[in-house]
């Protein structure tokens, strides 16, 4: 049997896509019929139709509307919680507060991605003794409707104690600052200092001996950047609706990444076993990372234990900013050293990443992709996880990675201009590549880095000049690159052949950007059908083998391998078939292009398939596997930014990303990846931030003042897709997700630093940010 | 957010005498676009909305013999843009109703409302103040006329009492080559709040010279304020790069602003003396025939003249 896949992928030329200003220019889509074409996605008409279900859709009968007390306070211990006002409330059917919960264990669970520590995940739902950050949930009620429980709410009487607060990295790992958690000490190099700190944890990653390494050097940059608290800013809102049946078995309905995920974190904080909890994935507006812990589905449970009724939890705007986990904020010192002929020598940083209120923050991932895109012989990163009295932070696409990028490319953009050498240029001349050591120590498996470079250089927007100003404003162009490691974890999928020639694709990866269309059309090209006659379902946990978030980059990778498997299981079982009503040896039927043959004789599938009742009856193909073949993927931005040098403001004039996709699957979802993870990068560069007055509190809890991009503040994203195939995906699969949000806020910072000479050492670099730089104000 | 009392009278009379019903707990409504908003997050708790839609006179827009227009306190942004006689005479307050919100918003929010809600970042109430717009008000005992450059009070605060009101805004006949031009600032292009606006109006002689003026800034202290010394600086002048110069020190001299997350007070300070300067500049271009580059009066008055 041989089918397109099994041709090995490392042959493959690589192979460049281009978008430019919206024209397609497709090179080529190689050899394959199904994979690199555009076809609708499946779950296209029910999203743009408005039937699509999402978690706030969720209808059950006899529902009751739940609401959530939060803390007021940034910092404080709960002397009392008195409900009995709050239970008169006519219409008020349950009230639950962490008394509820089991005693959780201070103790670290395996959730697949991440994991965590039980009683930290459990007091970050319902608080216990302490709320540490303004929003921390302390109570709900579940109610007849929404304006009920809100009323019920504000009568429940709590005391607080109020506590000192630190709202920031700095004042945080400041000596006698306030300790979020008194208890915990520092560890450091995996090691228990025994110093009570707001640092959890310090970790220290290096290669050869870099502070000799420096005094080689001619030339160093160094420079101190600070990052502030940014969302995910996923549009729909969090939410979970859940049912605890009379028998103790309790299914939830809920927007997220990961169904086992939510049925694992809530079984464990509720003390069950994941056999009496049931997931159920809603379709889901959004999530970038931030919809994968849970907050509102335990609670959403115990409010129906409580009232034996079903109970839908939906946060609002303010409460998801101030209540869900965000992305961290960061504090770096990034030093890089080269040669006079512009050789990397020496690098060594220390990143400082806030966790929040209960320990675990992204520094490990920072830590890793930092150097990631340089060939740099000594080198040495020192991270930090510090505590602050703000929400418990969570991943934001390639977790950590952009804050540690936005350091790192500025200071390579600093020693470029110091070395004199073309920003593109010197990055080529120290990309790694296959067999470079990276700082954690494995060497690079085969990366399209250099590839990526060499097409940002080609491009016609770096070939192309500035163009003329605008009256009283100024130009400049910025270049960064970044990398994200991507990951596998498990991923099942079963596969049933339809008499019509269709299959039915049945897959436990949630679909948050065009999934269900990258997997059908893997096993479609497998199996020698079209796109649209493999039909996909997200199903719940209870109808699939186990599988891991929808994150990492890793679901068209991994899941993609599944649907492979399947698929060929499908093949292995169908050729069997056609042996039989051929009458030969399954060893002399082979299958290839969407057909079977022996000899002259050919089969199409759809013809197979309806010889299944007659052959042995119908046939299911299914995989479930853990693949470790993941590659990383390299990204590069190139922007061209105006600024009104009176008023600060900046404008991205012209934006162009090239990203090594390993292979573009459905090149339009991951064009989508690329301009998505661009516009929020945008976002990230110039407006967004978490701002907090004096006390700790954030005070733009609305979509009005938290200022996501809008469609005015976004240039055409021209986007190239490499390809550079990954050898451990049967079509060279890399995840395209993550790496796209790596490079933006540098290149934002250096094309700023090009415009009006000025270095920006934080983020948002806003208007006023800009005027402050200048000298203006 | 608690139930309210939903009421929608046919008559200034009806309206009048439901807010006077129940005073500080009845408010009239135009587009609801900030009013409901309010309601929804708890800002402010009421026991009956009155819906002021449903008034005719409130929906009019009256062209007089004079020149002079008269705009329904109820009539939304979009009809204020796209009507001729605005367009040709106002330009500053199409600057100001086009900015309002997004195309959604601007089909129901009103100015009338943007001056009753009273928040010192209203887009609109510098631009009516500068042309010398007067409020007419209605109220138990009958009507009242009230400057629009006093209007507001405080941050959301007004001089229309709780059983009052604003039935429509009259804008008084232009004197020749007189021109408005209304400028924001925001840090993104679209749906923020002004961090600092500038609304600026000139009238020039023959000679181009320029014989009146007014300057009234936004978002820069508790109640819209109007500039007195950057209108002397630039009245006698020809709008020289010297005079904008002083007059954008006199705006930055005038202002007290605060800081929020929506800007600095330094930032603010700046700012308001760059907006005032451009809008300035764009006022004196507007009086001299010219267009403001990339105003939206531009693109209407080309709107309007192939309709």
């Amino acid at each position: 049997m041989t089918t397109t896949a099994d041709r090995p992928a490392t042959s493959s030329p690589t192979r460049v896509i281009s978008i430019n200003d919206g024209a397609n220019i497709i090179v080529s889509h190689g050899d394959y019929a199904v994979i690199g074409t555009r076809p609708v996605r499946h779950d296209g008409v029910d999203k743009v139709t408005g039937r699509a279900v999402y978690g706030g859709d969720t209808r059950l009968n006899g529902l009751l509307f739940g609401k959530v007390l939060r803390s007021p306070h940034v910092h404080a211990r709960i002397v009392s919680i008195d409900t009995s006002k709050a239970r008169a409330v006519p219409g008020v059917h349950a009230i639950v507060t962490n008394a509820d919960l089991p005693t959780a264990e201070d103790r670290e669970v395996n959730l697949g991605e991440g994991g965590g520590n039980l009683k930290y995940m459990s007091d970050n739902v319902l608080a216990s003794d302490l709320v540490l950050y303004k929003g921390h949930a302390i109570a709900a009620v579940a109610a007849i409707n929404v304006h009920v429980a809100e009323a019920a709410c504000a009568l429940i009487e709590v005391e607080y104690e109020v506590l000192p607060a630190v709202h920031e990295i700095k004042a945080a790992i400041a000596e006698g600052a306030p300790l979020v958690h008194p208890s915990l000490t520092t560890k450091s190099l995996g090691k228990d200092t025994g110093v009570h700190s707001n640092i959890t944890n310090h970790a220290r990653l290096q290669i050869g001996d870099p502070d000799a390494a420096f005094a080689r050097a001619d030339v160093i940059a160094e420079g101190e950047f600070t990052t502030t608290m940014v969302h995910q800013g996923y549009i729909e809102p969090t939410n979970a609706t859940a049912m605890w049946y009379a028998d103790g078995k309790v299914t939830i309905w809920t927007s997220t990444q990961g169904s086992f995920a939510a049925r694992d974190s809530t079984a464990q904080i509720l003390g069950l076993p994941v056999s009496r909890v049931k997931a159920v994935p809603q379709e889901i507006g959004g999530g970038f990372g931030g919809k994968i812990n849970v907050y509102l589905e335990p609670v959403a449970a115990l409010l129906s234990r409580a009232s034996g009724r079903p109970v839908k939890l939906i946060m609002t705007r303010a409460e998801v900013f101030q209540a869900t986990g965000p992305a961290p904020g960061s504090y770096s010192k990034v030093k890089f050293g080269a040669t006079k002929d512009g050789r990397l020598v020496a690098a060594s940083a220390e990143i400082y990443m806030e966790s929040g209120a209960y320990p675990g923050s992204d520094t490990g991932a920072a830590m890793r992709c930092l150097y990631s895109p340089y060939k740099i012989d000594d080198m040495r990163v020192d991270g930090y996880d510090v505590l602050t009295n703000r929400p418990k932070t969570a991943p934001y696409r390639a977790p950590g990675a952009p804050q540690a990028a936005f350091a790192s490319e500025q200071v390579i953009d600093d020693l470029a201009r110091k070395l004199g050498m073309d920003p593109v240029e010197f990055r080529l001349l120290n990309a790694a590549h296959e067999g470079t050591r990276l700082v954690n120590g494995p060497l690079h498996k085969k990366v399209g880095g250099i590839e990526v470079l060499e097409q940002t250089k080609a491009h016609a927007h770096y070939q192309s000049d500035l163009g003329t100003p605008s009256p009283g404003t100024k130009r400049g162009r910025g270049v960064a690159i970044g990398y994200w490691f991507n990951i596998g974890l498990p991923s099942s999928v079963a596969i049933s052949v339809n008499a019509d020639g269709s299959v039915t694709l049945v897959e436990g990866s949630t679909d948050i950007g065009g999934s269900r269309a990258s997997i059908a059309m893997q096993a479609a090209e497998i199996l020698g059908v079209r796109a649209e006659d493999v039909r996909p379902s997200v199903v719940d946990t209870d109808s699939i083998g186990y599988t891991g978030v929808t994150g990492g980059s890793r679901t068209t990778y991994a899941t993609g391998l599944a649907a492979i498997e399947a698929a060929r299981h499908v093949i292995a079982q169908m050729t069997a078939r056609v042996a039989k009503v051929w009458s030969v040896s399954p060893d002399e039927v082979s299958h290839d292009h969407g057909a079977f043959r022996a000899g002259t004789r050919s089969m199409s599938f759809k013809d197979a398939a309806g010889h299944l009742d007659e052959t042995g009856g119908p046939i299911t193909g299914t995989a479930s596997l853990d693949p470790q073949g993941h590659g990383g993927a390299f990204a590069t931005v190139t922007c061209d930014v105006e600024i009104d040098v009176e008023t600060g403001k900046t404008q991205v004039l012209k934006w162009t990303i090239v990203q090594d996709a390993g292979k573009a699957i459905h090149p339009s979802y991951v064009e989508g990846q690329f301009q998505g993870a661009s516009a929020q990068g945008i976002g990230w560069a110039l407006s967004e931030e978490y701002f907090m007055n004096s006390k700790g509190e954030m005070t733009n809890t609305s979509l009005l003042d938290y200022r996501l991009p809008t469609a005015f503040d976004v240039p055409m994203i021209n986007t190239v897709i490499v390809e550079v195939p990954n050898p451990g995906h049967p079509f060279g699969v890399r995840g395209v997700g993550e790496a796209s949000i790596v490079p933006p806020m540098a290149a934002v910072a250096n094309a700023i630093r090009d415009a009006i000479g000025v270095r920006m050492h934080a983020l948002p670099m806003n208007p006023g940010a800009i005027l402050h730089a200048l000298g203006t104000i | 957010m608690d139930d309210f009392e939903y009421v929608r009278p046919g008559s200034v009379g009806e309206a009048v005498a439901l807010l006077a019903e129940k005073p500080g707990r009845a408010r009239a409504m135009a587009g609801g676009t900030d009013l409901l908003v309010q309601l929804k997050v708890g800002r402010r708790t009421l026991d009956r909305v009155v819906d002021v839609k449903g008034i005719a006179e409130l929906n009019e827009i009256h062209v007089g013999s004079d020149g002079g227009i008269t705009i329904g306190a109820a009539v939304p942004c979009h009809r204020v843009y796209d009507h001729p006689a605005i367009v040709a005479g106002f330009p500053g307050i199409v600057d100001s109703a086009s900015i309002v919100g997004g195309i959604a918003i601007q089909g129901r929010a009103t100015l009338g409302g943007n001056l009753c809600n009273g928040a010192p970042s209203g887009d609109s109430i510098p631009s009516l103040a500068v042309v010398g717009a007067v409020a007419v008000i209605a109220g138990p005992s009958g009507r009242r006329e009230f400057p629009v450059s006093e209007f507001c009070t405080g941050p959301g605060q007004t001089v229309l009492g709780a059983d009052e009101l604003l039935v429509a805004i009259r804008l008084p006949a232009p004197p020749p080559r007189s021109f408005g031009h209304y400028l924001r600032f925001i840090p993104r292009n679209e749906m923020d709040i002004a961090v600092a606006g500038a609304g600026a109006w000139v009238a020039l002689d023959e000679a181009g010279v320029v014989t009146a003026a007014r300057v009234v800034l936004a978002s820069v202290a508790p109640t819209p304020i109007e500039v007195p010394d950057a209108a002397t600086a630039i009245i006698g002048t020809r709008g020289e790069a010297t005079a904008l110069e002083a007059a954008s020190e006199a705006a930055k001299a005038a202002a007290r602003p605060i800081t929020d997350m929506r800007g600095t007070q330094a930032q603010r300070r700046h700012l308001s003396g760059v907006l005032t300067k451009r809008a300035l500049a764009g006022a004196i271009a507007r009086a001299r025939g010219e267009h403001v580059p990339g105003a939206h009066e531009a693109h209407r008055v080309h709107a309007s003249a192939t309709h």
